[in-house]
């Protein structure tokens, strides 16, 4: 934790000065987010305080009108998509969607696709020792899977292609308290192999008790940042910006 | 059910002519089998209903008339007919769908787009190429006896043909790389982007090979029924609908299954009925299966939001 709080450690994503707008509605104002190597962040906000348009931000779903976004030092503002997928983004997109006609093993495929034929093997074991579960579903349609098997897809097909940053969008969103839990643990496990993380929540305490920093968004600003230790201790501002 | 149908009608019409009618139905369902593939996949793709896909089919056989006017051999007249209508459909892509999708026209506005194209298409071909019939180019008299039961060799060959390609479609959208990144964006083109699948050029190979395969379902038509005429793909679209309903929308293996059960159906009931009636039980099969089970027959139910 400490080396990875510390300034001195790369930047693996940078979003600077962002401005993002749908038609004439200013969503983000001026964000600024970074994310460096081997950290695990959070970013807090509730419903329309603009965590989704962050992400598509950050995969170049949305393009900003002022700003840039940089990952590992490269401008990919203009980038599309699948480029900044190659320079090693994954996500665990929101309600763990799948692509529910295909196999768990295909939906596992399709994670590891830009990797080459011969790492596939070992990324396999990989996946299939975090969660032996999927191992034996292999074979299944993910559609008929229930919420949290679909979250260990969701989970393993994002790490199927080995990505130095993990974008997670509302892991918690409709799991039971149990699986919820159970999902956080995980995610400091992949975060402790070395994956650089930024956990989108609205569920701040859970998602704080596993971060290095958190930023909390509100109505397309950031408005509070620091150590996870920190904002977990600010009940104020808890209560303010996310209404719990 | 299936099964139960053709046992009744064995045991009511006879063996022989069930086997005629079951075999009759298999080369039929394999141009439809073929047309309904790539229209589903179309639709899964880019959500677009491509009602000028029956005029892929006219195109693909008139070009294989002009190969066989140019000189060409009738297997090379072919693989010109497939050739150039799935670069037909790359050149539409490209100067037509793209463009209109990146000034994001809406769904209802597509599906207009795709029945005016559908309608210049039949009429340009009618006005260059006229409207009368031309020959197709293939032997419509030589025939094979199969046991008891006999089929025009061009119709078996275009069978033979046509089943082996669905085959190799399916084995293609199965287990390679190509095939899986197809399968998945058309289930999903957002999430397909997320996991950096390079969309445009899925897309791009989805109309060439959608187009291709509706050229070869023309040529397949058009060969054992000797001539082609500018209402060709405009006489089978309704049952390729049919099909692809049937079969689940977007799923692919469906609209293959869905196309050689449609044949099947049709075929069989001119054992019982007026044979003008066919296409129509087509649409008594489609109604039946959209009331029992509307994800369609090999269609799974939509668990995940899109």
């Amino acid at each position: 934790m400490s080396v990875a709080t510390e300034t001195a450690t790369p930047q693996l994503l940078q979003l600077e000065g962002i401005n993002t707008y749908y038609g004439q509605i200013h969503i983000l104002q001026d964000s600024n987010l970074v994310v460096r190597e081997g950290e695990l962040v959070c970013l807090l906000g509730g419903n329309a305080s603009g965590k989704s348009t962050t992400l598509k931000t950050i995969l170049g779903i949305v393009r900003p009108r002022t700003g840039r976004v940089l990952l590992a030092g490269e401008d990919v503002t203009r980038m599309p998509t699948a480029h900044r997928i190659r320079r090693g983004l994954a996500i665990v997109p929101e309600n763990r969607r799948l692509f529910g006609p295909m196999t768990v093993l295909e939906n596992l495929e399709m994670g590891a696709y830009l990797r080459p034929r011969s790492d596939l093997k070992a990324e396999f074991e990989r996946v299939y020792t975090l969660f032996p579960l999927l191992y034996e579903r292999r074979s299944q349609l993910a559609g008929t899977l229930s919420g949290g098997e679909q979250q260990m897809v969701a989970m393993g097909r994002a790490l199927m292609s080995k990505p130095k940053l993990l974008l997670m969008d509302e892991p918690s969103m409709g799991l039971a308290p149990v699986l919820v839990e159970r999902s956080f643990e995980i995610i400091q496990q992949v975060n402790e192999a070395g994956v650089a993380m930024l956990v989108v929540e609205q569920n701040a305490n859970v998602s704080l008790s596993i971060a290095h920093r958190g930023y909390v968004l509100s109505t397309g600003r950031i408005v509070l940042e620091g150590k996870a230790a920190d904002l977990l201790e600010n009940q104020d501002l808890r209560k303010a910006y996310l209404g719990r | 059910m299936l099964a139960v149908t053709g046992i009744a009608l064995g045991l009511a019409e006879g063996w022989r002519e069930l086997g005629q009618v079951t075999l009759n139905g298999i080369v039929a369902g394999n141009y439809f089998a073929l047309g309904a593939v790539g229209l589903t996949l179309i639709f899964g793709v880019l959500r677009l209903i491509n009602f000028a896909h029956g005029e892929f089919l006219t195109f693909g056989a008139y070009m294989m008339v002009l190969g066989n006017w140019l000189g060409f051999p009738l297997p090379v007249s072919m693989v010109v007919g497939v050739a150039t209508t799935a670069v037909l459909g790359v050149v539409l892509e490209v100067g037509l769908w793209r463009p209109v999708r990146r000034k994001r026209v809406g769904e209802l506005q597509l599906l207009l787009l795709a029945l005016g194209l559908a309608f210049f298409m039949r009429n340009a071909i009618a006005f260059v190429a006229g409207p009368e019939d031309r020959a197709a180019g293939g032997n419509i008299t030589a025939g094979v006896d199969l046991g008891p039961l006999r089929i025009g060799r061009t119709e078996l060959i275009a069978t033979a043909i046509g089943l082996t390609v669905i085959l190799v479609v399916a084995l293609v959208l199965r287990y390679s790389s190509l095939g899986r990144q197809t399968r998945a964006l058309a289930d999903s083109i957002q999430l397909a982007e997320t996991t950096g699948i390079d969309t445009d050029r899925i897309v791009l190979v989805t109309w060439a090979a959608s187009a291709g395969l509706a050229g070869l379902a023309g040529i397949l038509y058009a060969l054992p029924a000797g001539s082609v005429n500018p209402n060709l793909g405009f006489s089978l679209i309704l049952s390729i609908f049919a099909a692809v309903i049937v079969g689940g929308v977007g799923n692919a293996y469906g609209a293959l299954l869905g196309g050689l059960l449609i044949g099947l159906v049709q075929e069989w009931s001119t054992l019982v009925i007026d044979p003008a009636m066919k296409v129509a039980v087509g649409f008594a099969v489609l109604i039946a299966v959209l009331l029992l089970r509307p994800q369609g027959l090999f269609g799974h139910g939509r668990p995940v939001d899109r």
